[in-house]
């Protein structure tokens, strides 16, 4: 299968063919339940969004950073000033500035990596996930001296269209996240995702090959906060409904984080996966629950059960399969496709290996 | 040697001038200057721990030399960092391998013409008509290096999972990708078979010879320096003990002595 041009493969448009299909015309005919929506599908896309961020500057450009929950904050709440305060930006515009909001703050707190690394650098991003946090309780301004300290998020309103159902507001999602993912997989695979790379594996040779460290972390900094940012933004206004900073606290950073290695670091694909197994396991686990034992197991154990095996399977992880779920989908598809070649089925090529 | 070169050997290109480095009390350079002539291949040799690889280092700007300075095509680099150097077109290889081991080949060998690629990210994500021309002429030139240091058939592995000699070779390739006019090769044969050394012999001989580009580089195989490079610079204890064409360095008293040790 020969690049139809650059990195563009056939199987990468039928791919995307394929996805397009399924989650613009299948999805909406089959699943008509609110529940889905609301509660699986539009969280699903938002977090795998902000998950691509924290792929980008951890999976892609290697620099351990944990605040992808502040950067998401500052989306969001960025979000709802500036349909407050400048309403004729409309919900794009809106949308677009709050990333940029966030891509600020990401270069801010993107630059202590270019002094300390690993561990040291994720206890340094972590300050980020404090300040912005502590920022908006701090001043009420951003809240608009709202009392209760919950705000609800103003309605989606797009070319005077008001986008209001959980479908609406899927399909909102959804066309936010397609756009968003192609540009990341076009970036992660030109000149860009290259360097991120490089300074990833190597950073001294990246440097002697005129790689600029300081302008290629700090990029990766601030295009990961602006993905979280938009993530941020589309989780509150879509999924939330609802605007507090305890949404995003660091355990949400954590579960991103968790989504970004289960699913596979430095792949973007892996990044909706790893989304999916978070959000969708604590689910399976409550059916089998109620279902299996009829309401038998507490639901504070099932809890527990889940943070267990989440903690299990990230250590397994992390020792047999460090590329995630990402790498055992493709190592699944390799052996399927080398059945059937051996099966003598022709057109079928071995598979090639593919970053 | 008999045959005419196509790039004469011209003025000196790179000059290194007294140069010291030391790693708290231990000094790993002393006083040291040489210089490089355009077009030449020149060797630095000498024992285990005479500071060629700090050389190299400094000459490169990853460590900062306390005293002395490097001077490229006449002028006196300041504040001397790997990415300045990679811009004035000096480009290099390292001891133990510095590759990008999660990449592929052809990846690899295409972070090296990070320099001739203009374009931001933006108009990457974007993947404007410029952008894809642009890649295609990167993706043209790698292919090149990659048939010319005969891999094609391991450009999509990622060099993670090759094999030391084969490694070696990409990374001069993405020395090579940079166009660079000076390239310093640290140890490029250390770890090879005899076979792997000719052929990469062959490879640095036919770089220089063809593109003109001049080579540094370190090596402990005193039969391929004296047959390969024009001039050879002895290093012993940080200190320059030789300079000259392989047939003077051979008869040089003070480096047979470093070399097989001298009765006290």
């Amino acid at each position: 299968m020969k690049p139809i041009f650059m990195t563009y493969t056939k199987k990468d448009l039928i791919n995307l063919a394929v996805c397009m299909v399924l989650s613009v015309l299948i999805i909406p005919t089959f699943i008509k339940t609110e529940y889905w929506y609301t509660s699986i599908l539009i969280p699903w896309l938002c977090l795998a969004l902000a998950t691509i961020g924290q792929q980008i500057v951890m999976g892609y450009t290697g620099q351990l950073a944990l605040g992808a929950a502040g950067f998401m904050a500052a989306g969001a709440f960025a979000m709802f000033n500036l349909i407050l305060r400048v309403p004729d930006l409309g919900f794009v515009g809106s949308l677009i500035v709050s990333g940029l909001i966030a891509a600020a703050f990401g270069i801010l707190f993107g630059l202590p990596s270019l002094k300390v690394r690993g561990i040291y650098l994720m206890v340094a991003t972590l300050a980020s996930q404090f300040f912005i946090i502590w920022m908006i309780d701090k001043f009420g301004w951003f809240k608009n001296y709202d009392s209760s300290g919950i705000i609800t998020a103003q309605d989606i309103v797009i070319l005077g269209k008001p986008f209001t159902t959980p479908l609406a507001m899927y399909f909102v999602c959804l066309a936010v996240t397609t756009i968003l993912t192609l540009l990341a997989m076009n970036m992660a695979r030109g000149s860009t995702g290259r360097n991120w790379m490089a300074v990833r594996d190597m950073d001294i040779a990246a440097e002697s090959m005129g790689v600029s460290l300081l302008r290629t972390k700090v990029q990766a900094f601030a295009i990961s906060a602006f993905y979280c940012g938009v993530a941020g933004a589309l989780f509150a206004f879509c999924y939330l409904k609802s605007l507090e900073p305890v949404a995003f606290d660091i355990k949400l950073s954590f579960k991103i984080l968790f989504m970004c290695i289960l699913g596979g670091l430095g792949t973007i694909n892996g990044a909706f996966i790893g989304a999916a197994f978070i959000l969708l396991f604590p689910v399976l686990l409550n059916a089998i629950g109620n279902n299996v034992f009829h309401g038998a197991i507490d639901a504070t154990i099932i809890s527990s059960i889940e943070q267990v095996i989440f903690g299990l399977l990230m250590i397994i992880f992390m020792i047999y399969e460090p590329l995630g779920m990402a790498k055992l989908w493709e190592n699944l598809k390799q052996s399927m496709r080398s059945k059937l070649s051996s099966s003598g089925i022709k057109g079928v090529k071995s598979p090639v290996l593919k970053k | 040697m008999a045959y005419e070169r196509k790039f004469k050997i011209g003025k000196p290109i790179l000059e290194v001038n007294n140069i010291s480095l030391a790693f708290g009390g231990v000094k790993a350079i002393t006083d040291t200057s040489f210089n490089v002539l355009e077009h030449e291949v020149r060797a630095i040799i000498g024992p285990n721990g005479a500071g060629k690889s700090s050389m190299l280092n400094c000459i490169n700007g990853i460590y900062k030399p306390q005293q002395g300075t490097v001077t490229f095509r006449g002028q006196v680099v300041p504040n001397i960092t790997p990415n300045i150097m990679a811009q004035m077109g000096l480009s290099r290889t390292f001891q133990n391998l510095a590759l990008f081991k999660r990449m592929s080949v052809l990846d690899n060998i295409l972070v090296g013409r990070k320099l001739h690629t203009k374009t931001n990210f933006l108009e990457v994500a974007l993947q404007l008509p410029k952008v894809k021309k642009e890649e295609k002429l990167n993706r043209e030139r790698s292919e090149e290096i990659i048939s010319f240091l005969e891999i094609e058939d391991i450009k999509d592995t990622p060099v993670g999972k090759l094999p030391y000699g084969l490694q070696k070779k990409v990374e001069l390739g993405r020395a090579l990708a940079t166009d660079s006019s000076i390239i310093l090769l640290d140890e490029p044969m250390a770890g090879m078979n005899v076979e792997e050394k000719r052929d990469m012999c062959r490879f640095i001989l036919k770089v220089n010879d063809e593109l003109g580009t001049t080579m540094v580089l370190i090596e402990h195989d005193m039969g391929v320096v004296m047959d390969i490079s024009d001039r050879v610079v002895v290093l012993d204890y940080g200190k320059v003990i030789g300079d000259g064409t392989p047939d003077e360095i051979m008869a040089n008293q003070k480096v047979i002595d470093a070399y097989l040790g001298v009765e006290h």
